[in-house]
């Protein structure tokens, strides 16, 4: 029961700051694949005089991933009632050019301003129309929710961080003892530091097992794939590959500092 | 007969200010038997503290086993006490560790094969009368019952020197007894130089001893 007790308080702190990373990530990988759909949703349009090659304006701008020219046909539709056929003709030939200008990213308000200036400086050019109002609304959204998710990643990750410094001065108590009979008959220093080390990859390898089995049941909830569906995006909650490794050298590297400020703390008592 | 400690103008202190061993002159003979006597706080385990490498020299030369302790490395250290058998007054058993494996922990240490370390185990278990206690922890058993592991874990690897810090304090007759005719029996079959630390010295010893006494921070064999 000690035993398991003496476990349970650095498991609950490994796991903790791995339950933290991982929801850290989803909501990341939440907050992209949303991003992505916007960008596929987002588009500027542009007014120019004259004709415009892409490879012109993806030279000037290298974020724009496709350039589509909008045709007048559905303008004029609403005016050939009145106007003749010549007329129509005539309009059409004096009608500026209207391009939509798809990006690769979901542009951040000062990077929309930035293409803005780089397109109006090309003559031809005379509006950019960059819907900047909703845009910056849901980008502003998007960037409020990620700093409030990091904030409070970040607070969490430092209550662990103490909770596993206190753990450590237990630990450093606790083990001094053992270390100090062992180092008594002659112990070499990794003789006497070994179950120390065994212990806290023992108490890793139970976080990510425990990190792995809560992460594995919330992806496979149907609340969660409702949630994403409902907002219209595709996500791997949890990678039982790469997120499980990453997740497991993150717990081995840190129960290994901490055992090793143990074994460097410790003195051997006169 | 060769010299298994040598002590030349040795003195001991905590701090610079209080010496409590002061500048003595002794050697141990490999195989004897000594007693050290002295009043509480005279300095009697301070100097086995010394000798076991726990307490530097202050000043002079004390040699163990072939080794200078006075600017000894921890490597060197390691290798001496391997060599020693070490009972203390408190026992100094890990806690969260079977008797057997408190017993066995000079022997893996030493690197002894498995086997060998249980047989010498399950022998030194039935010397000290506590083979039915082999998977108890330490906190389980008697203070006599403690020393008993304390005493089978310091004779496990076969030492050259035993050094023990009042083994007997505050024990009952029989586990006394009982440590006594161990000390005696490592000194006089396996030749074990043992030095012993102690208020009393027992009227039963069979064994020749050397008796030193301690008085104000002086060392002198008592004849």
């Amino acid at each position: 029961m000690k035993s398991f007790k003496n476990h349970l308080s650095l498991v609950i702190a490994l796991v903790s700051i791995l339950f933290t990373i991982q929801v850290f990530t989803v909501v990341d990988r939440s907050i992209d694949a949303y991003k992505d759909k916007l960008t596929k949703n987002y588009s500027l349009v542009i007014v120019s005089q004259n004709k415009l090659l892409p490879k012109e304006l993806k030279a000037k701008v290298s974020t724009i991933a496709d350039v589509i020219e909008l045709s007048p046909e559905s303008v004029i539709k609403k005016l050939n009632t009145k106007i003749s056929k010549n007329n129509i003709e005539l309009l059409k030939a004096t009608l500026p050019r209207f391009y939509k200008l798809k990006l690769a990213i979901y542009p951040s308000p000062d990077e929309i301003q930035k293409i803005r200036k780089k397109l109006l400086k090309i003559k031809s050019i005379t509006k950019v129309e960059s819907f900047s109002a909703t845009h910056d609304t849901i980008y502003n959204l998007l960037l409020l929710f990620k700093t409030v998710i990091s904030v409070l990643a970040f607070a969490i990750l430092i209550v662990t961080v103490l909770l596993i410094f206190k753990e450590l001065r237990i630990w450093q108590f606790k083990h001094n003892e053992r270390m100090n009979i062992m180092s008594l008959f002659g112990a070499p220093t990794w003789l006497r530091s070994a179950v120390l080390f065994r212990l806290a990859i023992v108490d890793a390898l139970i976080a990510s097992v425990v990190n792995f089995g809560i992460f594995s049941y919330i992806a496979s909830s149907s609340w969660v794939s409702q949630e994403l569906k409902t907002i219209g995006i595709h996500i791997v909650v949890f990678d039982k590959v790469n997120d499980f490794l990453s997740g497991l050298a993150i717990s081995v590297t840190l129960s290994i500092l901490l055992a090793a400020f143990i074994v460097l703390g410790h003195k051997e008592e006169v | 007969m060769d010299k298994v400690i040598i002590a030349n103008n040795l003195s001991l202190a905590y701090s610079n200010d209080d010496t409590i061993i002061n500048k003595v002159n002794f050697s141990v003979d490999t195989g004897s038997f000594i007693f050290i006597t002295g009043a509480s706080g005279s300095g009697k385990s301070t100097l086995l503290k010394s000798l076991y490498g726990a307490l530097k020299p202050i000043e002079g030369s004390l040699v163990v086993g072939g080794v200078e302790l006075k600017s000894v490395s921890k490597k060197k250290l390691n290798f001496l006490r391997k060599h020693l058998g070490i009972v203390f007054q408190d026992y100094k058993l890990v806690k969260e560790w079977t008797i057997e494996k408190n017993i066995m922990l000079p022997l893996i240490i030493n690197g002894y094969e498995k086997s060998v370390t249980q047989n010498q185990v399950d022998s030194l278990l039935k010397h000290v009368r506590l083979q039915h206690q082999a998977g108890k922890y330490p906190q389980e058993l008697s203070g006599g019952e403690q020393q008993r592991v304390a005493m089978a874990r310091a004779l496990a690897h076969n030492p050259t020197v035993i050094l023990a810090d009042e083994p007997t304090g505050n024990l009952d007759d029989y586990s006394s007894q009982l440590i006594w005719n161990l000390l005696e029996g490592a000194n006089e079959q396996l030749e074990t130089t043992v030095i012993v630390v102690t208020h009393h010295i027992p009227e039963t010893m069979k064994v020749e001893y050397k008796h030193y006494h301690i008085e104000s921070g002086d060392i002198r064999e008592v004849i």
